[in-house]
């Protein structure tokens, strides 16, 4: 990487990265009700992960952060998948996708 | 130098697009923030040198996960008037578990080092001559082989498993029905007439449709067959 004043390195990546996690679990507690945007949410922490273990990569210089990184993009797109037929499925049975209802699922 | 001018625009505004996917009020745009988010995402991976990734991330997330999001959000018919109730209440709630977070992230990052081992313990080492995308290869499928295939795995369990969910049964589909066709003979249905010219069909006594006796019955069956299988799936329910 170029030194210089706008040299990029590891911690750069790891400070976005980190704003990017928190700003995913903000917005789980911030939409409590809405399931899609928790979902999305989530969507952003994994993006997060997924960022960190690319900076790590590079700046290693090790190839499997780059391989597990497409694992978590794999395991991310089934989970929203499955998530999102599950929201499908429940607002076709309680017309609604408020998260506090979910807890009539019990027994 | 370019590179980290480029950093800085492209994490600004994936962190803003990030702020505005949490904080938007209609859901169809929180989806489009996320498209953008991703699409910057992927560019700060190409500024890391993960070109492979980068091009992943905008196939995969954009152009099927974040449609997926988008196809859901429009398909359900949902008040997003009344989920927003409470916005304001865990707002706070939020805001200090986000910020404690923060702050332990930030004192990680601040007290950390990178093992004086860490050369010797890389798992693969980054080939320099080789690009990004053959490199992933080449270690993919020869030290991955087994997790690669366990992904396909978990790929196709969720596909199964979002199908089931979702599958209804529709009794007004008209099926296939294998046994009626193979029963099915020509005397059954096709019947040669001599019509006298300028006679008219009713004149004639054709009346159409007009199930030969054999079908009819087989009909019949069937049809006493498929209202007891509704009314089991009825009682089911």
């Amino acid at each position: 990487m170029p030194e210089g004043a706008l040299s990029i390195g590891l911690g750069h990546y790891l400070t976005v990265s980190a704003i990017l996690l928190v700003l995913g679990v903000f917005g789980i507690f911030l939409n409590r009700k809405n399931v899609i945007v928790i979902l999305m949410s989530i969507e952003l922490i994994l993006l997060a992960v997924n960022l960190n273990l690319v900076a790590f990569s590079s700046a290693l210089n090790d190839l499997a952060g780059q391989v597990f990184a497409m694992f978590v993009l794999t395991v991310a797109a089934a989970e929203s998948a499955i998530g999102l037929a599950i929201i499908v499925v429940y607002f076709r049975n309680r017309g609604s996708i408020e998260v506090e209802d979910v807890t009539m699922m019990k027994g | 130098m370019i590179a980290g001018f480029f950093f800085y625009v492209f994490s600004a505004i994936l962190l803003a697009s990030a702020a505005m996917v949490v904080s938007s009020r209609n859901p169809v745009h929180s989806v489009l923030f996320l498209i953008l988010a991703f699409f910057n995402a992927s560019a700060l991976f190409l500024i890391a040198g993960a070109e492979f990734l980068a091009m992943i991330l905008v196939i995969v997330y954009v152009g099927a996960v974040a449609v997926l999001f988008l196809f859901v959000v429009m398909m359900l018919d949902v008040d997003f008037v009344a989920l927003r109730e409470g916005f304001q209440r865990y707002a706070p709630v939020g805001a200090t578990v986000g910020a404690v977070l923060f702050v332990e992230l930030l004192s990680v990052l601040l007290g950390w080092q990178i093992s004086a081992d860490a050369p010797v313990l890389r798992l693969s080492k980054m080939p320099s001559e080789t690009q990004n995308t053959r490199a992933i290869g080449e270690v993919l499928y020869t030290h991955y082989l087994l997790l690669f295939q366990l992904s396909g795995l978990i790929l196709l369990v969720a596909m199964i498993g979002a199908i089931v969910l979702t599958h209804r049964e529709r009794h007004t589909a008209k099926r296939q029905n294998i046994t009626r066709q193979q029963e099915r003979r020509v005397a059954d249905t096709l019947e040669v007439l001599q019509l006298r010219s300028g006679a008219g069909v009713q004149e004639l006594g054709i009346y159409r449709p007009k199930p030969a006796p054999a079908l009819r019955a087989l009909h019949q069956e069937e049809g006493h067959h498929e209202d007891e299988a509704h009314h089991h799936a009825e009682g089911e329910h």
